[in-house]
């Protein structure tokens, strides 16, 4: 009971950290788990297959095109489940469902606003994104702004958002993996850390799309088995469901009520803007974008996507609520034999527990292997992303002045995935005992206040300048880190002070704001030739968004 | 790609036509589904009892679960209604305006 309780009481908190991974908190709950040889099985005919697919793709991976975007060639169903892939992390299965099965109604809330941002997505970007960019968002930023500058900012933040969302989510691989396959923290996070290089590396985006897929696929079969098979426990019947949901939860009948996630009206709305334009500012959900051949198949695939991350939620809203009696009354699950208890493994095995409940050892064991495989995508296309970052942007555009060979560009985006994965292998073994729930918060604030409002006002205003758009970025980053940095989840969590001076746990609705005022008045106030030129370029700029007119298309084969 | 057909793209009526008729759709949608999630968000944060009533007397169904699974189905059908209309009509229109521009290159 104290752990649900606590649960509630930092449910925006652990609500952030759901996004990027199962975070338990930090203390107890991480011992190891006996080694799980079903899981370990399934997962190698996993690892198998996307090494094949990885050693096919390299055959197909030459020029930068096929490097950084897959030749453009990718469908619009294809990337539709490829960014569901990205998008559902295994935060979503485990921490969602963890989420719905301590405060229902609250865990479906967040679903709602983490799949709000699709429609605007597609409203207001998807075409111009496609129309506009080749490989990275920094191109539709650098179109008619001052190169060096803009790309060096955009690279810069996205970096920040990648090394963050990395961070956690090889933390949450190395604790996941060590509760569902026994294995040593360390080992798991090299392991991770090194599956990923082997895929960018010699795949790129071609192996790193496949993995997403498979795994999407792995996600959205497995997820409805388990629901399926939990559902008809209580005959499909969502009356029969709820009634006994009720009776044994602890909220009762208010377990259908709103509770304490968005009852203070300026954090909901700080919390709805930061996930809805921080998924429209990741980049390498953006990057996603350059991987098809036209505007159609941009639109395509973001219906494809919404409509799986939608079908999803409710399938896992389901499986939440079907926990509670299966998992909940069963005391095989919980430390001690004790109904109510601390749950075996942390708060966050629900989705697992769920699993072997209904359908033993093996369905454990696939269950367990689709979360590993889900951590695997989702860091391999953030390693594709800063490194495009680093390779495209900073040293092909930047430093060489587009006078790089394409060879030459591929050998640095290769050596930049190394140097991320050893990173992201050495912060996730020096963060193991941190609480890194802040991170992914961070990741989505930069992203929303950073990221996105230069990107949006370089595509829809006409008067933005290099030096709007650059006060705006670097305004947009540090604000961002600023107020993640003064509020609960750093200052009081990390940090150790008594009261926090943000008191907000996302800092999107002050950030946000700030950026677009900074881009408006600097952008207004800039009387320099530069700025002429750059505005009266606008007009061409415009045309090809609208049109597609001149946009970068698909490579031949 | 030289900036007089760009020049050609801009003048062409058909363009104008385009534009405006993809934006006022686009923007219209994209108002109703910010309207609806941060109404919908606000009224969970000030009314939160109201959320938690039975759709019908007796049943297990609250308002806010019934209104929430219904925004998942709108917002997506919304978004399935704007691929169709963008991928059929307004494509069509921005391939004839681009054919249009490339003849008169000629």
């Amino acid at each position: 009971m104290r752990c649900l309780t606590q649960l509630y009481n930092t449910l925006g908190l652990f609500a952030l950290s759901a996004m990027a991974y199962a975070g338990p908190p930090v203390e107890g709950a991480l011992e190891k788990q006996p080694t799980n040889w079903h899981a370990i099985i399934m997962f190698c005919i996993f690892v198998a297959l996307s090494m094949g697919i990885t050693y096919w793709a390299s055959s197909r991976t030459k020029s930068t095109a096929d490097f950084y975007t897959a030749g453009g060639g990718i469908t619009g169903r294809q990337n539709g489940l490829a960014i569901a892939g990205d998008y559902m992390s295994a935060a979503t299965l485990l921490g969602l469902t963890a989420l719905v099965y301590g405060s229902g109604f609250d865990g479906y809330l967040y679903m709602l606003s983490f799949f709000a941002g699709w429609p605007i997505i597609l409203f207001m970007m998807a075409e111009r994104l496609r129309n506009l960019g080749r490989f990275t968002f920094s191109d539709i930023t650098a179109f008619r702004l001052d190169e060096g500058s803009v790309r060096t900012m955009a690279a810069i933040s996205s970096l920040t958002v990648v090394c963050f969302y990395l961070i956690a989510q090889m933390v949450g691989a190395g604790q996941l993996i060590k509760l569902l396959f026994g294995l040593d923290y360390n080992i798991a996070i090299i392991g991770v850390g090194i599956l990923m290089m082997v895929y960018v590396t010699f795949g790129g985006m071609v192996a790193t799309t496949w993995v997403q897929i498979i795994k999407a696929c792995m996600l959205l079969t497995g997820g409805t088995l388990v629901m399926v098979l939990a559902f008809s426990q209580f005959g499909f019947s969502f009356t029969t469901l709820m009634e006994k949901a009720t009776s044994v939860h602890k909220l009762g009948l208010k377990l259908m009520t709103p509770g304490g996630l968005l009852a203070d009206p300026i954090n909901a709305i700080s919390l709805g803007l930061g996930l809805m334009f921080g998924t429209a500012g990741l980049p390498h959900i953006l990057m996603r974008f350059f991987t098809v051949t036209d505007a159609k198949e941009a639109r395509k695939s973001v219906l494809y996507a919404s409509g799986f991350v939608a079908y999803f939620f409710n399938v896992i809203f389901i499986m939440g609520l079907c926990a509670i009696i299966i998992v909940g009354q069963n005391p095989d699950f919980f430390e001690g034999g004790v109904i109510g208890g601390k749950l075996i493994g942390g708060g966050n095995m629900v989705a697992m527990h769920l699993a072997k409940a209904v359908g033993g050892d093996m369905l454990l064991g696939f269950m367990a292997a689709v979360a590993f495989a889900t951590i695997l995508a989702v860091v391999s296309g953030l390693a594709l992303a800063g490194a495009s970052a680093i390779s495209h942007d900073l040293y092909s555009r930047v430093i060489m002045k587009g006078k790089a060979t394409e060879a030459a560009e591929i050998r640095v985006s290769k050596i930049a995935t190394i140097c991320l994965g050893i990173v992201a292998i050495i912060l996730g073994i020096l963060f193991e005992k941190q609480n890194v729930a802040f991170m992914v918060g961070l990741a989505f604030g930069v992203a929303a206040a950073g990221n996105f409002p230069v990107l949006i006002l370089s595509m829809y205003w006409k008067g933005l300048t290099t030096r709007g758009a650059l006060f705006a970025g670097y305004g947009g980053l540090f604000s961002a880190v600023a107020f993640v940095v003064m509020s609960k989840s750093v200052w009081v969590d990390v940090l150790g002070n008594k009261v926090a001076l943000f008191p907000y746990s996302q800092p999107a609705l002050f950030a946000m704001p700030l950026a677009f005022l900074l881009a408006y008045v600097f952008s207004k106030t800039d009387s320099s030739a530069r700025a002429k030129r750059e505005i009266d370029a606008f007009e061409d700029q415009y045309i090809r968004a609208q049109t597609g007119f001149g946009a970068a298309g698909a490579s031949k084969h | 790609m030289s900036v007089e057909i760009y020049e050609r793209l801009r003048v062409n009526p058909k363009f104008q036509e385009l534009v405006v008729t993809r934006g006022r759709f686009a923007w219209t949608l994209t108002f109703i589904v910010l309207t609806l999630f941060y109404g919908f968000v606000l009224a969970v944060a000030y009314f939160p009892a109201v959320m938690g009533q039975p759709v019908s007397e007796g049943s297990m169904l609250t308002v806010g679960v019934a209104v929430e699974l219904s925004l998942f189905i709108f917002f997506w059908l919304l978004s399935a209604l704007y691929v169709r209309r963008a991928n059929s009509e307004f494509d069509a229109l921005t391939q004839e305006v681009i054919k249009q521009a490339r003849k008169e290159d000629k």
